[in-house]
């Protein structure tokens, strides 16, 4: 009986300093997927960055369903993982029920302001960069008239789409913006045939630009477009070389450099509020050789002079979380 | 709303509505031979990827869509073995069924391309391209039927033309032919089938693997021409919606063409919420317009438009008198 005791806490032991050290960050992918090509796959090479980079392994989880969430949590700050690192807003309300539950562990939540002490919120001003992608929108076009796709119907999503119309107004106030959301359920983040429908809508009424701010859903909206023959704006990742001279830019939001930064803190991770904007290069759009023949040398710097101005704060974009409404759209 | 509009909803009504027409055949062959299938939903998510994937790695659209019949035929097999010849519960196989299929798409998708479960963009000849009826362009400038003509029913890939073909050959197997006679009878009365020395199993394996193969065009339909590729859960309950179509045309093939073009319709209405809202002059939630095919099928199940009564024999498996 003392033997086995012995063993018992002997393996109990074991358990633990192997817990300790194995105390590996993780990382939990909302319902896009890993591989929606925009906002989980920032998060996701992000996270292989630090592992490039540090030579550590981390642990990951993809979603399937809404029940998860907190499932999928528990079970990794019960694994021991620190920090956990998730993206999405849906994880919200979740992480403020679990987080007093693992003192010792820190989260840290990309999209969402959660108010823990252990946990870190990462939010982005995505009005800003989907300003800047706006502006570009709407020197594109030749029709005078650009459209918005978004994915599920919530506040930040309007908040890009807000962002987006200012910046189309800002070009030519007499731009038509039509906005369309894919839907009011997470569903609608993975919804491709829905969204090359809404952007074959779009071009009925006019559009020759197309801003998708949709995750999966986008991969949808920016092969209607290269297929009828207009422009789209990818998101999140640089969507760029997805159709190579149709894919006009993308608003990139570093969700990678968030994760990638929650991760070489470790679990040192400072509690709090982190915005990342244009200032500290946050958000921004995206150039490379697969649109280069599309942005000309002009836009590109006008685009960089508002961007200069609304870092030094002398343009302010309205941001529609703020309060609920927009001044250049109705949603 | 304006003519070009209208004709551009048209249009997309059609595109939306051919999933939903070979499903609602599909479902129809093996309905109306007894056999209730809950798991046209599966068959077409399989058929997706399997014509996806395959049309990807050949390069010829139509090893594809051979490809997705094929997955799509397996599992009309599994459901007639588990339900004809082991007179197991049809809902509870079809349900079973478009579990697996869910779950087995994103798995071989992800095994073979590592893209989260999607396949990579089909480009050229892995995809179907819109056949332009003859005349298109020379009958565009008539006034009314041209753009008619050009806009909604020219432009169309192959699929969408074999879909409606596949309505009046429907028609005539079930209501011309011997074939088609016992089918139908098999459906409400198989021990009569049974006593006039016809095969009942056998009569619903023929309509069960037809529904494989419709189901298999539907997939292949979603994912080779309507999209570039498959995507995970990409048929987005479409096959629960043939379904419903099938009950709101009651079991009748002409009246499921019109039902599968009203269900799209509304799915194209959904698309355009500024267009309702200019006809009818107060914003319509875009959910209400999702709503409307099942309310309508709920309205017609409760017995307020005419009355749908399913085939006599439907759910049962048949058991021989010994």
């Amino acid at each position: 009986m003392t033997l086995m005791k012995q063993f018992l806490g002997a393996a109990a032991t074991l358990a633990l300093t192997a817990g300790v050290a194995a105390a590996d960050p993780a990382i939990i992918f909302d319902l896009g997927g890993k591989f929606d090509k925009s906002f989980n796959e920032a998060a996701f090479n992000g996270a292989e960055k630090w592992a490039k980079e540090t030579g550590g392994t981390y642990k990951e989880l993809e979603m399937q369903d809404e029940a998860q969430r907190e499932q999928a949590l528990r079970r990794l700050a019960e694994a021991g993982a620190n920090p956990v690192v998730m993206t999405g807003f849906a994880f919200g309300d979740v992480l403020n029920k679990v987080a007093p539950d693992f003192p010792d562990t820190k989260f840290a939540i990309v999209d969402m302001v959660v108010d823990q002490p252990n946990v870190k919120s990462v939010v982005f001003n995505e009005h800003e960069g989907s300003y800047l992608v706006g502006m570009l929108a709407a020197m594109a076009s030749k029709s005078g008239t650009v459209g918005f796709i978004g994915g599920m119907d919530i506040p930040l999503i309007r908040k890009f789409g807000c962002g987006y119309a200012q910046g189309v107004k800002a070009v030519n106030p007499d731009a038509n913006v039509v906005l369309n959301m894919t839907g009011t359920t997470p569903a609608a983040w993975n919804d491709p045939v829905k969204g090359a429908e809404l952007a074959k809508g779009q071009k009925a009424q006019g559009a020759d630009v197309i801003y998708a701010a949709a995750g999966g859903t986008g991969v949808g909206v920016l092969q209607a477009a290269a297929d009828e023959g207009i422009l789209s704006i990818g998101v999140d990742s640089n969507q760029n070389y997805m159709h190579p001279g149709s894919v006009l830019t993308s608003m990139l939001k570093r969700v990678d450099n968030a994760v990638y930064e929650a991760f070489k803190e470790g679990t040192d991770l400072k509690a709090g509020i982190n915005v990342m904007g244009l200032a500290n290069d946050g958000v921004g759009y995206a150039m490379d050789e697969n649109n280069a023949s599309l942005v000309t040398a002009e836009m590109q710097a006008k685009v960089d002079e508002a961007a200069a101005k609304i870092k030094s704060g002398e343009i302010a974009v309205h941001d529609y979380m703020s309060d609920n409404t927009c001044p250049a759209a109705t949603f | 709303m304006d003519y070009a509009t209208l004709l551009q909803l048209l249009d997309t009504t059609i595109r939306l509505a051919t999933p939903l027409l070979f499903a609602c055949l599909a479902g129809l062959y093996s309905e109306r031979a007894g056999i209730f299938d809950i798991g046209l939903e599966g068959k077409m998510l399989m058929a997706a990827m399997a014509s996806a994937s395959v049309a990807y790695l050949t390069g010829s659209v139509w090893m594809g869509v051979l490809a997705g019949i094929g997955a799509s035929l397996i599992l009309a097999g599994i459901h007639g073995i588990a339900s004809i010849t082991f007179r197991g519960n049809q809902l509870i196989s079809g349900v079973a069924l478009n579990f697996v299929a869910s779950g087995i798409t994103v798995l071989v998708a992800q095994r073979l391309f590592a893209q989260g479960g999607r396949t990579p963009p089909l480009e050229g000849d892995a995809r179907f391209a819109p056949i332009t009826l003859p005349f298109a362009a020379a009958l565009r400038d008539v006034p009314v039927i041209g753009p008619l003509y050009y806009e909604v029913i020219s432009g169309h890939p192959f699929l969408v033309y074999l879909g409606f073909l596949t309505v009046p050959l429907t028609w005539w197997v079930l209501y011309r032919t011997r074939f088609g006679l016992r089918l139908r009878a098999v459906g409400e009365n198989p021990a009569a089938v049974d006593t006039a020395g016809i095969s009942v199993v056998g009569l619903r394996f023929a309509a069960v693997a037809i529904t494989g193969v419709l189901c298999g065009l539907a997939g292949a339909y979603m994912a080779t021409a309507l999209q570039a590729g498959f995507g995970r859960e990409m048929t987005a309950g479409r096959g629960y919606i043939a379904l419903a179509a099938l009950i709101f045309a009651k079991w009748r093939p002409v009246a499921a063409l019109w039902a599968c073009l009203l269900f799209g319709f509304f799915q194209a209405l959904a698309l355009r919420p500024d267009v309702v809202e200019g006809v009818l002059q107060f914003k319509v939630p875009v959910t209400f317009l999702d709503a409307l095919p099942y309310v309508l099928t709920v309205l017609v199940l409760a017995g307020f438009v005419g009355k749908a009564i399913p085939p006599r024999a439907g759910g049962e498996p048949y058991v021989k008198e010994r």
